[in-house]
């Protein structure tokens, strides 16, 4: 059986986490760092040590933004931003408890939007993520505003060919 | 010249106005935008998130489209063009990915259109010099910083666009039709991009944070080139800090005497026509 570390690896494809040499590179240019509850060196610690269920119940593979600064920065080239793209697909496989739930639930929503239409239907996309989240006053006001702006238009057009973009879905699952 | 042009869903939407001037600033320069016939969602963040497959296959999917036209693809949306070049990354290094992608499709990946960015094309192609001759009205008095965000510009293997912590394309841009763009240290630094629904304190944190920075370098607004940073910047800002905020399209448009500039501005959630007003400019 593989161990943590090995599954992570090999599913990032790239240069073994292991090269990390601790720096802090990455924690030091991260725009987030402040609210992630383990750094990012310390998340490549605590899978070295095959603490799974810490990591992958984090709040730090999910709040991560996806800006690249750590990978663009590591003197190893450690890609630190598909190890967090690994982890996070890792924890919706496995049964552990996801921390940061209305961030999961924002990409669900935008997902299934393109899969219903082809392409994102923003105003329909928010109402679907308040609806899953349940979180469904804030921004009220800055919608509604947006709405009298034009911005927000409840019929945009779709993909024609929809069937397509439906069978990339069907076929790329997990 | 003549581009395969992909707007994207956010420049249908809360971005119309970076749609809007992207069209009427490329017209006014001579460049010809082919729409990508039926495109569809790039997948964004959320797909390459939690799927890395999909996060290839559905830019794949347009590219593809794209290459029946031959022509390289002008992409405005910051994530989009992330989205697009990673996913050409990844096509011309992982043959097995390749084949299964292309199965997926059913259809062939060639990799003979490259994938651009509009502020590439206008520096490269166009040039500062023609931008100069072309900017009737110079835009004295206003003092942009240059926010270029995560996603032109990293992984920058990947990216293969500007210099990739201090970029300069866009600075010169500016410069070139008259206004007087300052030097700060934010212009890489990150929005928190699409936390700003799942996680708004923290895109609040960090946009106040280039807020005050712009400030502090002594601008008066702020010019971008992603739908992203730019709802974040505009709607997520705090009232004490905030500065307006540009498509750097809308700009080009304003100084080159152009229609629609003022349409869009009635657009923002932060109003610029104020500070474009005292200064003359509109």
């Amino acid at each position: 059986m593989q161990t943590f570390l090995e599954e992570v690896n090999e599913r990032i494809g790239g240069v073994p986490i292991q090269s990390c040499y601790h720096c802090r590179k990455c924690t030091a240019g991260c725009p987030i760092a402040f609210a992630m509850e383990y750094n990012l060196n310390q998340i490549i610690k605590m899978i070295q040590m095959g603490m799974r269920d810490r990591v992958l119940n984090s709040s730090t593979i999910w709040l991560c933004a996806s800006c690249e600064t750590c990978v663009t920065r590591c003197p190893n080239e450690v890609d630190i931003a598909r190890m967090m793209d690994v982890l996070r697909e890792m924890a919706i496989e496995s049964d552990v408890d996801v921390k940061e739930k209305n961030i999961l639930k924002f990409h669900e929503a935008f997902l299934s939007s393109v899969k219903s239409g082809g392409r994102i239907n923003e105003p329909l996309m928010i109402v679907n993520y308040k609806l899953k989240s349940g979180d469904y006053f804030s921004d009220m006001a800055m919608g509604l505003s947006m709405f009298m702006k034009g911005k927000l238009s409840l019929f945009s057009p779709k993909t024609k060919d929809i069937k397509s973009v439906r069978k990339i879905f069907e076929e790329t699952k997990g | 010249m003549k581009v395969s042009y992909y707007p994207g869903c956010s420049l249908h939407a809360t971005a119309k106005e970076y749609d809007q001037s992207v069209r009427v600033v490329s017209k006014a320069l001579g460049i010809e935008l082919q729409e990508i016939d039926d495109w569809s969602c790039c997948g964004a963040s959320s797909a390459h998130m939690t799927n890395h497959k999909l996060s290839v296959a559905l830019p794949a999917r347009n590219i593809i489209a794209a290459e029946a036209d031959d022509l390289d693809i002008m992409v405005p949306c910051a994530a989009c063009f992330n989205r697009f070049k990673s996913a050409q990354y990844h096509l011309k290094e992982n043959e097995k990915l390749k084949a299964e992608i292309e199965d997926i499709i059913g259809k062939k990946y060639n990799g003979t259109v490259a994938t651009r960015n509009p502020i590439d094309v206008v520096y490269n192609d166009i040039g500062l010099e023609k931008l100069s001759e072309l900017a009737a009205k110079k835009l004295e008095g206003l003092k942009p910083v240059s926010y270029y965000g995560c996603l032109l510009l990293r992984p920058p293997e990947i990216c293969e666009f500007d210099d990739y912590e201090n970029p300069y394309m866009m600075d010169g841009i500016m410069e070139s039709i008259g206004a007087e763009s300052r030097p700060w240290s934010y212009k890489t630094e990150c929005c928190g991009g699409s936390l700003t629904l799942g996680k708004t304190e923290i895109v609040v944190n960090l946009v106040d944070k280039l807020m005050r920075m712009a400030r502090e370098a002594g601008a008066n607004c702020l010019v971008c080139a992603c739908p992203v940073c730019f709802a974040n910047l505009d709607m997520r800002a705090s009232e004490d800090v905030r500065l307006p905020a540009f498509y750097f399209t809308e700009l080009l448009a304003l100084a080159m005497g152009l229609e629609g500039p003022e349409s869009w501005f009635k657009m923002h959630n932060v109003d610029p026509r104020p500070l474009l007003k005292s200064l003359a400019l509109i």
